[in-house]
């Protein structure tokens, strides 16, 4: 990833208000997401993907990242969001989850943002259960929210199925 | 963890496989001084690296161990089962302990004391504890104790003292072995098994690479490259094959912990066991022998406790007092074979019948028909278990299924052949390696699939003009390939292929799928079963026994596939085994045959219970017939056994020409009679017509008929017989009423001579007599069966008087048989005379059928116990004498 910011704070093992961690972010419907940048391996535009018969609808099929099958998740389904129009743009960020690569399909990514703990807050509980299984809390930025995603959850099935 | 603790770890446990077989041999042979040094040795290091990393409890357990060896190095003890039973349990402490440290990287917390204290008191006393508790078999090592026992009772104050004056010597004889060993040691390093597997990964991807270059330089002409890829090329494959050496194994390496396992089941069952193991340095991938490993000690469990009878029954049934196991492999193309056999009990069909139907396996009428091989494979049937209490050694609720699955998951397959009272062999048949195999690449729905090479038997093309064309059953898809029906499946639709799946935009479309569209769209029908007039490409797959074809649109090359896992969250779609990149760079699905068989509702045995099917349905002669559908005459469908159509033609009308007041066509260089059916038109003079063609030897005729429509597969069930001249009944065929045409009745207007020449009329009172028919010639069977059904009887057919035999030995009872003379193999006489001689059926009437009947046949057929002969061709007469026969039977009884 491009940038490599300071995080001066973050060896303050007490000092949790001012400790800041990286999170690229992404837009989905209008929505700011953030993942952690630590879990982010690529950005992808435009990919081949082979489709996968028999798969879940959200998951789009698998593609050929550099010699690794990396499965390819469109997080609008995933998060029971409608499905992007066909003429609509995506992008895709691939993340590596207990030791296999995804990659997430979104509508558009963002910059890499360090955000401070104090600017965090956990979900509010009325928040919609989809969002609230895949998610573990919110920063509040100057202008907007940013709901942070949890990638492990997002791939958990067995957890989100019981959800 | 710590290098130095994994190290230990890694070390220790290898050392403590070594001990398990080094004991069981010192056991066999206790004066082999350089076995013994050489255990000793092996303790001696666990021990002591275990003082060194400061593991107390651990060298303490050790220590005792050490210290009873010590004493039997030095000659103060002699080996003895119960010294080699003691010395086991420590290493079995031993390792429980090593179990934990590996999880928790500290000694648990506990007390050994009371295993050190038996080796301790063995130690010091044992010799002479061991003279009394061993009483019997081991007379001259009491001798030899008695005489040593005077030492360690003058020597042993304490162990340590003993322990003290061994340890020069002892590092005398290490110093010794090593020197001997460092010259091999020397040529071998240890390596990382993750270093490994990584490099594998990335021969792999260069593998792909390279393919991928390949297919580039393919598509260029004369590019300045291809010299120096080709190059590449080779080394690339010369590299995956060196570094597939790395992963590969001796298969001995699975088999380390059975000597002791044996030895172990002997003691504990009270039998006398051996264990031959051949072939042991052969070598497989790793992974493989992981995989193979459990099912192996289980299968070799399985012959010790189940197998294996104990002393006193062999002696009864002539054999070696002591039992065999052997273990033997080897390689054989692409695959190892593994063998394990025993010349035990085998496997007891009696009693595996009688659970099997206790447990609902099976029917009791489905095992009558059974063989005994069918049988035997049963206990590869999930929930089955021959012993029928649970015993400690096996049967643990883990039976022969699991071995099964395991060995067919990594695409193996596992036969077996039993012969009761003489021994079972268990043959398993597995790759070589998992990582990287051939695959056919097919394509479907504009998708492209990979199948294991390794399951797939053949490839057919099937297509409307072609000798082989889909079938519908229910529109259920089968092929007929040789004389047998092929099951079918549609890849499309279990792949559900047809739906559009996803609305979301893919970003790129594949490149190669695009020019399939079409192809594709053009072929959705075949899912639905409207037309058969495509191509359609089967791939004819076997999984165990069990062979079934998938229907797929194209199939392009085979190519070098790497396996890689599927993502976890697609772990549950059965039907996939992995994916993989192809050359082209994209990445495509690997089919799992298993997963398939599976989703289409084969899942147990499916080979096995087709045959036996099979086999119970034509025992009862209700096998399903093969019927020709066509149209002729009038709107009403009509049909003949499939089995009597020699070809479906079509003939030009001008060549057809009139000979004799008969339509005939010049046929394959002889003149063909074409007969037109009862009350049908006049042919023709231009366009083609439909005509099909029964020959019998060197005689042809032709029906005409209207239009053929279709071949249905049926269990044929004659409604009534009709009184129609040239139709045999009607039956429900497809659902509809269908006349069924007599085929004999046209065959003789062409050829008079072809049987009797006779009109036939019907004959009533059906009364569902059991009838046997034994002919060799599959054209009176067929001709025979429609016939005797009709008048009655509920026929069954076999081709041989052997088959005739084998139906009477597996139970089946009939009111008739009719049997053919001129037969190969038995004849006619020959099954009369043994069927009469004493079998269950020297009652049943039999009458004989013969196309020649001499006086001197008929008095031989009377001689031999035949109540009747008939000739073949006089059907009316066959029929009235069958009725006679019965009514005489029946009256009389």
């Amino acid at each position: 990833m491009s940038s490599q910011i300071e995080t001066t704070g973050s060896r303050n093992a007490n000092g949790a208000s001012d400790e800041t961690e990286e999170f690229v972010t992404f837009t989905i419907a209008g929505q700011l997401f953030g993942i952690p940048v630590l879990q982010i391996q690529d950005v992808l535009s435009s990919y081949q993907i082979t489709p996968i018969p028999l798969a879940p609808p959200e998951i789009t099929g698998s593609l050929n990242l550099r010699g690794r099958v990396v499965t390819a998740m469109d997080l609008r389904l995933r998060l029971g969001l409608s499905a992007r129009s066909k003429e609509a743009e995506s992008m895709s960020i691939v993340a590596e989850n207990e030791g296999e690569l995804y990659s997430l399909m979104v509508d558009s990514v963002g910059e890499v943002l360090a955000l401070s703990k104090s600017a965090y807050e956990r979900n509010p509980p009325t928040l919609d259960a989809k969002f609230r299984t895949f998610s573990d809390g919110i920063y509040r930025l100057d202008k907007q929210l940013l709901i942070v995603l949890d990638v492990n959850r997002l791939l958990d099935y067995e957890r989100s199925d019981a959800a | 963890m710590d290098d130095l603790l994994s190290e230990f770890l890694t070390e220790t446990n290898e050392g403590l496989t070594v001990l398990d077989v080094e004991l069981v041999k010192l056991e066999q042979n206790p004066n082999d001084a350089e076995l013994l040094s050489n255990i000793f040795r092996l303790m001696h290091t666990i021990k002591g690296t275990c003082g060194f990393l400061g593991l107390p409890r651990l060298e303490s357990v050790a220590h005792a161990g050490e210290n009873v060896l010590g004493k039997i190095r030095e000659g103060d003890l002699v080996v003895t089962p119960n010294a080699v039973s003691l010395i086991l349990e420590c290493l079995d402490a031993i390792r429980s302990i090593l179990l934990v440290l590996e999880d928790t990287e500290a000694e648990p917390e506990g007390d050994d004391s009371d295993l050190i204290d038996r080796l301790n008191v063995f130690a010091e006393s044992g010799g002479a504890e061991t003279a009394k508790s061993e009483a019997g078999p081991i007379e001259e090592s009491e001798v030899e104790m008695s005489e040593t026992e005077m030492r360690p009772k003058t020597e042993t104050p304490a162990p340590a003292a003993a322990q003290a004056p061994s340890q020069p010597g002892q590092s005398g004889a290490a110093t010794e072995e090593v020197a001997k060993e460092s010259a091999v040691a020397n040529q071998s390093i240890r390596v990382n098994v993750d270093l490994l597997e990584n490099l594998m990964t990335m021969v792999s991807e260069m593998v792909l690479t390279r393919n991928q270059l390949l297919q580039i330089l393919r598509g260029q002409k004369d590019s300045e490259f291809a010299a120096p890829l080709q190059r590449l090329s080779q080394v690339v494959s010369e590299l995956q094959e060196g570094v597939m050496m790395t992963r590969m194994q001796p298969i001995g390496n699975a088999w380390a912990k059975l000597p002791r396992i044996v030895r172990d089941l002997s003691l504990e069952l009270g039998k006398k066991m051996d264990l031959v193991m051949k072939g042991a340095d052969t070598e497989l991938d790793r992974q493989v022998l992981e995989l193979i490993k459990d099912p192996l000690i289980h299968m070799v469990r399985n012959s010790a406790d189940h197998g294996l009878e104990n002393a006193e029954d062999r002696i009864k049934a002539g054999k070696p007092e002591v039992g065999k196991i052997a273990l033997s492999a080897y390689h054989e193309g692409g695959h190892i074979i593994i063998e394990v056999s025993d010349d035990g009990a085998g496997l007891p069909v009696e009693i595996i019948k009688k659970k099997a139907i206790a447990t609902g396996l099976i029917t009791e009428a489905e095992a009558e028909t059974m063989s005994e091989q069918q049988i035997q494979k049963l206990i590869f049937k999930a929930g089955f278990s021959t012993v029928s209490e649970v015993t400690s050694v096996s049967g643990r609720g883990v039976g022969m299924d699991v071995v099964r699955t395991n060995i067919e998951k990594i695409g193996g397959t596992i036969e077996l052949n039993s012969v009761e009272g003489r021994g079972t062999t268990f043959v398993i048949k597995i790759p070589l390696t998992l990582a990287i195999v051939s695959a056919l690449i097919v394509a479907c729905g504009g998708e492209r699939f990979a199948i294991p090479q390794i399951s797939v038997l053949e490839l057919v093309r099937a297509s409307a003009n072609s000798e082989n064309t889909v079938e519908r059953i229910n529109d259920t898809p089968v092929l007929r390939l040789r004389n047998r029906l092929l099951p079918l499946v549609n890849l499309r639709d279990l792949m559900k292929l047809n739906v559009p799946v996803k609305d979301t935009p893919v970003e790129a479309e594949g490149a190669e799928s695009k020019p399939d569209a079409p192809a594709a769209e053009a072929q959705t029908s075949i899912g639905s079963g409207k037309t058969q007039s495509d191509d359609h490409f089967i791939v004819v797959t076997q999984v165990g026994s069990y062979t079934f074809g998938i229907i797929v649109d194209r199939v392009f090359d085979t190519e070098e596939i790497v396996v890689k896992p599927v993502a976890q969250i697609l772990r549950h779609i059965q039907m996939f085994s992995g994916n993989t990149i192809l050359g082209d760079g994209s990445v495509v699905m690997i089919l799992d045959p298993n997963g398939i068989a599976a989703a289409t509702g084969e899942v147990e045995l499916a080979g096995e219970a087709d045959d036996a099917v099979a086999e119970r349905q034509a025992a009862r002669g209700e096998e399903a017939v093969s019927m020709l559908v066509f149209h002729a005459v009038d709107e009403a469908p009509k049909a003949v056994p499939l089995a009597l159509v020699a070809r479906l033609e079509e003939i030009d009308r001008s060549k057809i020409e009139i000979s004799n007041d008969q339509y005939v066509v010049q046929y394959r260089g002889q003149l063909m009679p074409l007969i037109r059916m009862e009350g049908a038109k006049e042919l023709g003079a231009e366009g083609r017509q439909a005509v099909i063609v029964f020959s019998d030897r060197d005689r042809s005729m032709g029906l005409v008929v209207d239009e053929i429509v279709d071949i249905v597969e049926d269990r044929v069930k004659f409604e009534l017989s009709s009184g129609r001249t040239g139709y045999v009944g009607s039956a429900v065929i497809a659902g509809k009423a269908t006349d069924i045409v007599d085929v004999s009745f046209y065959l003789t207007q062409a050829f008079p001579e072809w049987f009797g020449g006779e009109t036939r009329e019907s004959i009533g009172e059906a009364s569902e007599s059991r009838l046997l028919l034994v002919d060799d010639s599959p054209f009176f069977r067929n001709l025979l069966t429609p016939l005797l059904s009709v008048a009655g009887y509920e026929v069954t057919c076999v081709d041989s008087a052997a088959a005739a035999l084998e139906l009477c030995e597996a139970g089946e009872d009939f009111d008739l048989i009719v049997s053919d003379i001129e037969m190969p193999g038995m004849s006619g006489f020959e099954f009369a005379e043994a069927v009469k001689k004493g079998s269950r059926w020297s009652e049943v009437p039999m009458v004989a059928l013969s196309a020649f009947a001499t006086p001197k046949d008929l008095a031989r057929g009377r001689e031999v116990g035949f109540k009747d002969y008939v000739s073949k061709s006089d059907r009316e007469a066959l029929v009235a004498t069958l009725h006679e026969t019965l009514a005489e039977v029946r009256g009389a009884a």
